[in-house]
């Protein structure tokens, strides 16, 4: 009996320890893109503040649906898209409203926090604070097709087979801008934007004959051009740029009907448990020095303003030759989608999949 | 303990794996599936999440056509591997048998991802199999291969191939040789064998490893995803857009059921058409 005693003493003394020891280290959930949190980074942030950085990659749909199921559980920060955040903050509450004062903004570029505040904002509080900025254009081999330059290129017989692109909102938006079109103008008029919808699903059902598959992640869009299989896509600048380096026929080219521009943001789940972690997080990482140093290794721009300074000179380079002012200023900038719209695009979008 | 307590202590696991690890995580998602959101934002019980399936001509065509190529896949899954079970159990001697059988388990091991990519390797443009082919001259231009239903096929057919092999070996395995022997001391042909007694025999390993088969590719979507192409909307992929791309989780359940139904209703009826039964194909 003495002996079991013994055991059990010994056994909750080794457990209790044991919870000690995982509560003494202060971790931080991270709902993140690929890319997002280089290594290195994430290192210097746990020596830093002596927190446990945890990982997740993701993309918006897959953010929102992961939020949703929890109702804004299981992570501490989450970096979803900024068109993407006040429809799904009325619809289901996963995030929480943002304390600006502890975000260090005089770091920031202040047009893009004051526009990412205001596009996510719910009942007047503002969720997000910007990360990275990007565009989504096409990706092209300058040697096999020159002459690609725009949208509406992506249905252009003269590239047939050797197209390609991510059947997902952002390619029904490019496409009505290369019919000339301007959806974004159609947000507020939602059967106006449904008729486009439809002249847009003619469009590609029409042109579908020429793509050669649709890409569906990072990986599978740099696969398919660097491997030949196709010469025309939509892809994201950053991605162009990365396979510019490595085969200088390849590069990214802003379409003359606009690149379209997104902006990543940081937003607070709203049962985010370390939330004081996660705002030392997001002033760690658009620190000039930590941000230079992620635009340096993925291409995106950043947010933080005095990151220009760390920038190597091939990364400006890439803005100079795929943006001439014209292009900058013609990006088309995504406006929050209105509620609803989802609903009208993916059974555009299933149409065309499914469609011969 | 009496015989009875014995069967109710039994029991208990299988009732406890039934009702916690999929009766109750189904619960949730058969109540949202009769939920409709209506224009206005409010919930209410409703049918249109099933009748959607029905209506929209895109819903139901997918379906069939999912269908049709799971039981396609099925009957190739059957005739690629009844001789490599065949060979397996009858031919070669035990010792190698043994060793064959788990050089046929490896691409499992692997996983279906990896070895999906293995595929898209080959089948490329410009990979393996075309720059061999072009290069020995038998074609000038490559084929097109991967993103094709036939690569998507040759997928599905590959991550399924070793669940319908291992029931045939089964039950090849339990069949006397002297059978064959005795048949064909009788004088009948090898096609006779074949029919009257290698395929009656292999029955229940068949029917088991095509359900199997069936219902691995009617629920799969990497191969469908990554190997299929432009044109290859599979249902369940359906089902994960209804989830991640329109938030709509209603339709989605909906759907998911709507799967499980029809799946199983296309598995009772190809058992009933056969004539088999389901106990026999369990033992």
């Amino acid at each position: 009996m003495k002996k079991v005693v013994q055991i059990c003493a010994t056994a909750t003394a080794l457990s209790l320890m044991l919870t000690v020891n995982a509560e003494a280290k202060e971790t931080l959930r991270v709902l993140t893109w690929k890319g997002y949190a280089p290594a290195k980074l994430v290192k210097k942030f746990e020596a830093e503040t002596g927190i446990d950085v945890k990982l997740t990659y993701s993309n918006n749909e897959e953010m929102i649906a992961k939020l949703r199921a929890t109702r804004g559980a299981g992570f501490d920060l989450a970096q979803p898209s900024q068109d993407r955040i006040s429809f799904v903050q009325k619809k289901y509450p996963v995030y929480q409203p943002i304390d600006y004062s502890k975000i260090k903004t005089n770091q920031l570029t202040k047009s893009m926090v004051d526009a990412v505040k205001k596009n996510s904002a719910v009942d007047g509080k503002g969720y997000a604070v910007p990360h990275c900025y990007g565009t989504t254009g096409m990706i092209v081999n300058r040697k096999l097709a020159p002459d690609a330059n725009d949208w509406s290129d992506l249905w252009n017989p003269k590239y047939a087979g050797k197209i390609s692109y991510r059947l997902k909102r952002p390619l029904l938006i490019a496409t009505a801008f290369g019919m000339g079109e301007d959806p974004f103008a159609l947000y507020d008029d939602i059967d106006a934007y449904r008729k486009l919808m439809q002249r847009v699903e003619k469009k590609l059902i029409d042109g579908k004959k020429l793509v050669k598959n649709y890409w569906t992640s990072g990986d599978t869009q740099v696969a398919i051009i660097k491997s030949g299989d196709a010469n025309v896509i939509s892809g994201w600048d950053g991605k162009g740029w990365t396979l510019h380096k490595e085969n200088p026929d390849i590069d990214f080219i802003a379409p003359r009907s606009g690149a379209l521009g997104w902006i990543d943001t940081f937003a607070l789940p709203a049962k985010s448990k370390n939330v004081e972690g996660a705002y030392k997080y997001i002033n760690f990482m658009l620190r000039p020095e930590n941000a230079a140093y992620f635009t340096n290794q993925e291409g995106y721009g950043t947010a933080s303003n005095g990151a220009l300074a760390f920038l190597n000179d091939d990364i400006k380079g890439n803005f100079s030759r795929s943006f001439p002012q014209a292009d900058l200023d013609n990006i088309k900038w995504h406006p929050p989608v209105p509620a609803g719209f989802e609903k009208i695009e993916s059974r555009v979008l299933d149409r065309i999949k499914a469609a011969k | 303990m009496s015989k009875r307590g014995t069967f109710y202590l039994l029991i208990v696991p299988v009732i406890l794996w039934l009702a916690v690890l999929i009766v109750i995580p189904h619960m949730d998602m058969m109540y949202r599936s009769f939920r409709l959101e209506t224009d206005d934002g409010a919930m209410v019980y409703s049918l249109s999440n099933y009748l959607v399936f029905f209506q929209d001509q895109i819903y139901w065509l997918t379906f069939v056509k999912t269908a049709v190529y799971s039981i396609g896949v099925t009957v190739l899954a059957f005739i690629v591997t009844f001789p490599v079970a065949f060979y397996l159990t009858k031919v070669v001697k035990v010792s190698y048998s043994s060793f064959m059988t788990l050089l046929l388990l490896i691409p499992i091991w692997i996983g279906e991802l990896v070895t999906v990519y293995g595929w898209m390797i080959l089948l490329r443009d410009n990979g393996v199999i075309n720059t061999f082919l072009m290069n020995i001259g038998l074609i000038d231009s490559p084929i097109e291969m991967l993103f094709t239903n036939f690569s998507m096929t040759i997928g599905l057919l590959y991550m399924s191939m070793l669940f319908m092999i291992i029931p045939m070996m089964s039950a090849l395995d339990s069949m006397d040789d002297s059978l064959i022997e005795a048949a064909s001391d009788l004088g009948a042909s090898k096609w006779t064998i074949f029919r009257q007694i290698v395929i009656p025999y292999t029955t229940p390993g068949i029917t088991s490893g095509g359900i199997i088969v069936f219902m691995l590719v009617i629920g799969d979507y990497v191969a469908p995803n990554i190997l299929g192409g432009k044109s290859s909307l599979w249902f369940t992929e359906q089902i994960y857009n209804k989830f991640l791309e329109s938030f709509n989780w209603n339709e989605g359940a909906a759907f998911g059921f709507l799967l499980l139904v029809l799946s199983s209703t296309i598995v009772w009826v190809a058992l009933k058409l056969s004539g088999q039964k389901l106990e026999k194909v369990g033992s």
